[in-house]
């Protein structure tokens, strides 16, 4: 029951916000926001406490991999609303409405990726998270963003139909096999039994098309337009949470893979395209001058990080399990900073945009704090993941991966920290004056970046043991 | 029924094609209903026997892919008064010649794949023809509406290769995945719209202000 209402609530009020009269003009109901984002939490809440069996016929269950995205969201999306009480008073969307539904019924897509047991449920719901966040990128309605709304929607279009093709191919690949069709965990029980060409296609097909809604390289194209474009609250939410319902889906049928004993077709393709992106955001980190262009390129690098832990396997699952929740919630913390410079400034270019420190003292000292730990320096929770990922390359037998991504990661330090600290400190142009930061500007940063430093030091009990069955779903190990 | 089934997949590649050579945008508009069409067709004609399932798989394609979406494109190329992509990236007959080597190509990787029995022989050849000419379209075009006329065809051919699986792929996934189009294009018909508005064209190639 939990588990329906968790799926469902978010995108009936999102219909009733839609469709209600009273809710015309440009006012949003933030109250309302408010009290989905706190139900959602309080239920997925729940689920850690009391754990509830699988509904619908075993189509949904909660898993350890999707209750970890299921919580990065609903988190993420509580911490988005509490900024957005600041934002709007500063910049009211040209429609209420659409900014409030879209945002529930984002809430309801992802949990519906989360929760999805049946592939094809999964599907439809990356698909609906894709169309949901659509008219929130182009919130602001000028040529720029609508020219990224373009690039997003047929990018992300031709990458989702791709995917259904690959949930397709794996539909073919299990045949006559005994068990429920596209049902996880009979297909990962009887995964030995599957069809092994229709298989690897399915993991290829899949893995390009959620790999196009992630953003990993070659297939990133979309994401410096779309997150330089969008409203920094938008921007947070996509390269916090949706990238992570995209990632769950390459992960998903990782599990089938391995499952089935694809380990060395599978983990060198993962590996490749981790490398890969890591080294195109290196290349467009170094020399980028706009800061929320440049937090796309960190948020390519990091999901190449993401699938090369999963391709390296062994103690490079956990670690990947423990970055998906770290850079969710550091991404998010980054873009609602530069949302704050925006906010205050009207741009995210660096040039003109010096000594923040002395105009926007709260969100320059959460940027220059961001950018240690989106880089991965201690105490902040990358370093613990992105150093465990490091250990399984070298477990693994490969140095000289664990060589190239070290060497990528300095260069993306240098380029990350030449743009944060030039805008954050230096001389501030002539007649800016420092700004007022609101409370709820700031509020949701400062938050999310206290986890982040905690999950450096000290990660919960019960959350290692998820992440621990997690990563062994995954083909790994614990730490 | 096979013959009958057969008929209508060689109407299909037909239907690609006349769109690959077509100036006209309503004309691909009417091209992309008649395809519409012939894909509600085929769940009847490829199912072993008539069931309710096939039945409403199909009415539920005509009401979306011949009907309600075809009518959105029309009312975005009146609204915003284009009548012909011109200068398209590849030519007309460029592109058809294209088109014609991907269906030969996909006749060649479908005869390699391992196929069940009883699949409709011509159903999986199809299929991939119709998704490479999609992505022609929509890689070669420069017209925005043509690029989800081409998205369009790409689905389709998707959709021709899930025809493979009805059994296993339940009703309400089928109904999620139309529904899906039909918003996925509906929201695309508002930005060609405002990309009218913007910028006095429908030409996406204007749409280049944001790069590195």
């Amino acid at each position: 029951m939990r588990l329906l209402v968790i799926g469902a609530l978010p995108l009936l009020v999102a219909l009733a916000v839609l469709s209600v009269p009273a809710f015309r003009g440009r006012r949003v109901p933030v109250a309302l926001l408010a009290a989905v984002a706190l139900a959602h939490l309080g239920l997925v809440g729940s689920l850690w406490i009391a754990p509830e069996s699988g509904t619908l016929g075993g189509w949904f269950a909660v898993d350890p991999l999707g209750l970890t995205v299921l919580t990065l969201t609903s988190i993420l999306f509580l911490v988005t609303v509490t900024y957005a009480v600041g934002y709007l008073r500063r910049e009211p969307p040209s429609s209420g409405r659409v900014f409030a539904g879209c945002l529930m019924a984002f809430l309801s897509a992802a949990s519906v990726v989360a929760l999805a047991q049946h592939l094809a449920m999964l599907w439809v719901g990356m698909e609906a998270t894709t169309l949901s966040v659509a008219p929130l990128v182009f919130l602001r309605r000028d040529r720029r963003s609508l020219e990224a709304t373009w690039k997003y929607l047929v990018i992300s279009s031709v990458g989702i139909a791709l995917a259904l093709l690959g949930t397709f191919f794996l539909a073919s690949a299990q045949g006559d096999v005994p068990g429920r069709p596209l049902v996880l965990p009979d297909l990962v029980a009887h995964a030995r039994e599957l069809h092994p060409a229709w298989l690897r296609a399915a993991f290829l097909f899949l893995l390009v098309g959620f790999g196009t809604k992630m953003g990993l390289a070659p297939m990133h194209t979309w994401k410096p337009d779309t997150y330089g474009e969008a409203p920094s609250l938008v921007s947070g939410l996509m390269a916090g949470a949706l990238t992570s319902c995209a990632f769950l889906g390459i992960a998903r049928i990782t599990q089938v893979a391995m499952a089935a004993g694809l380990g060395p077709f599978a983990q060198p393709v993962l590996i490749g395209f981790g490398l890969l992106s890591l080294a195109v955001a290196a290349v467009f980190i170094v020399g980028q001058s706009d800061l929320k262009r440049l937090l796309a390129y960190s948020s390519v690098e990091h999901m190449g990080l993401l699938v090369l832990g999963l391709g390296l396997g062994g103690v490079g699952a956990y670690g990947s399990m423990l970055h998906l929740i770290n850079n969710g919630l550091s991404k998010s913390w980054m873009f609602l900073a530069a949302g704050n410079v925006v906010l205050a400034t009207g741009s995210s270019s660096a040039t003109g945009n010096r000594g923040l420190v002395r105009t926007l003292p709260v969100s320059a000292g959460l940027l220059v704090l961001g950018l240690f730990a989106v880089t991965g320096s201690p105490p902040f929770g990358q370093f613990m993941s992105e150093f465990t990922i490091l250990r399984a390359a070298i477990n693994a037998g490969h140095p000289w991966i664990a060589a190239v991504m070290l060497l990528l990661l300095a260069i993306i330090f240098v380029g990350m920290a030449v743009l944060v600290l030039g805008m954050a400190l230096g001389v501030p142009d002539p007649g800016s004056v420092p700004v007022r930061e609101s409370g709820w500007l700031v509020l949701g940063p400062v938050a999310l970046a206290a986890t982040v430093l905690m999950l450096g030091v000290y990660i919960p009990g019960p959350l290692h043991d998820v992440l621990t069955q997690a990563a062994v779903a995954l083909g790994g190990t614990a730490p | 029924m096979y013959s009958a089934a057969q008929l209508v997949l060689l109407f299909v590649v037909l239907s690609d094609l006349a769109v690959l050579g077509t100036t006209r945008l309503s004309s691909c508009i009417r091209g992309i209903a008649a395809q519409g069409l012939l894909l509600g067709l085929l769940p009847v004609l490829v199912a072993p026997q008539l069931s309710v399932h096939a039945v409403s798989l199909g009415v539920g394609t005509i009401v979306v892919k011949a009907i309600v979406l075809p009518w959105l494109l029309g009312r975005a190329i009146r609204e915003a008064a284009v009548r012909r992509e011109i200068e398209p990236l590849v030519g007309f007959i460029a592109s058809q010649l294209l088109g014609v080597l991907a269906v030969a190509l996909a006749f060649a990787i479908a005869s390699r794949l391992p196929l069940p029995a009883t699949t409709q022989p011509l159903l999986v050849p199809v299929s991939l023809a119709t998704l490479m000419i999609g992505f022609i379209v929509l890689t070669t075009r420069r017209k925005a509406l043509m690029q989800v006329i081409g998205y369009l065809i790409l689905e389709n051919g998707i959709y021709l290769f899930g025809l493979t699986q009805t059994e296993s792929v339940p009703f309400l996934i089928e109904l999620g995945v139309l529904l899906d189009v039909f918003v996925g294009v509906f929201i695309m018909g508002i930005v060609v719209f405002h990309i009218n508005r913007e910028f006095d064209s429908l030409d996406s190639t204007r749409l280049a202000e944001l790069t590195d």
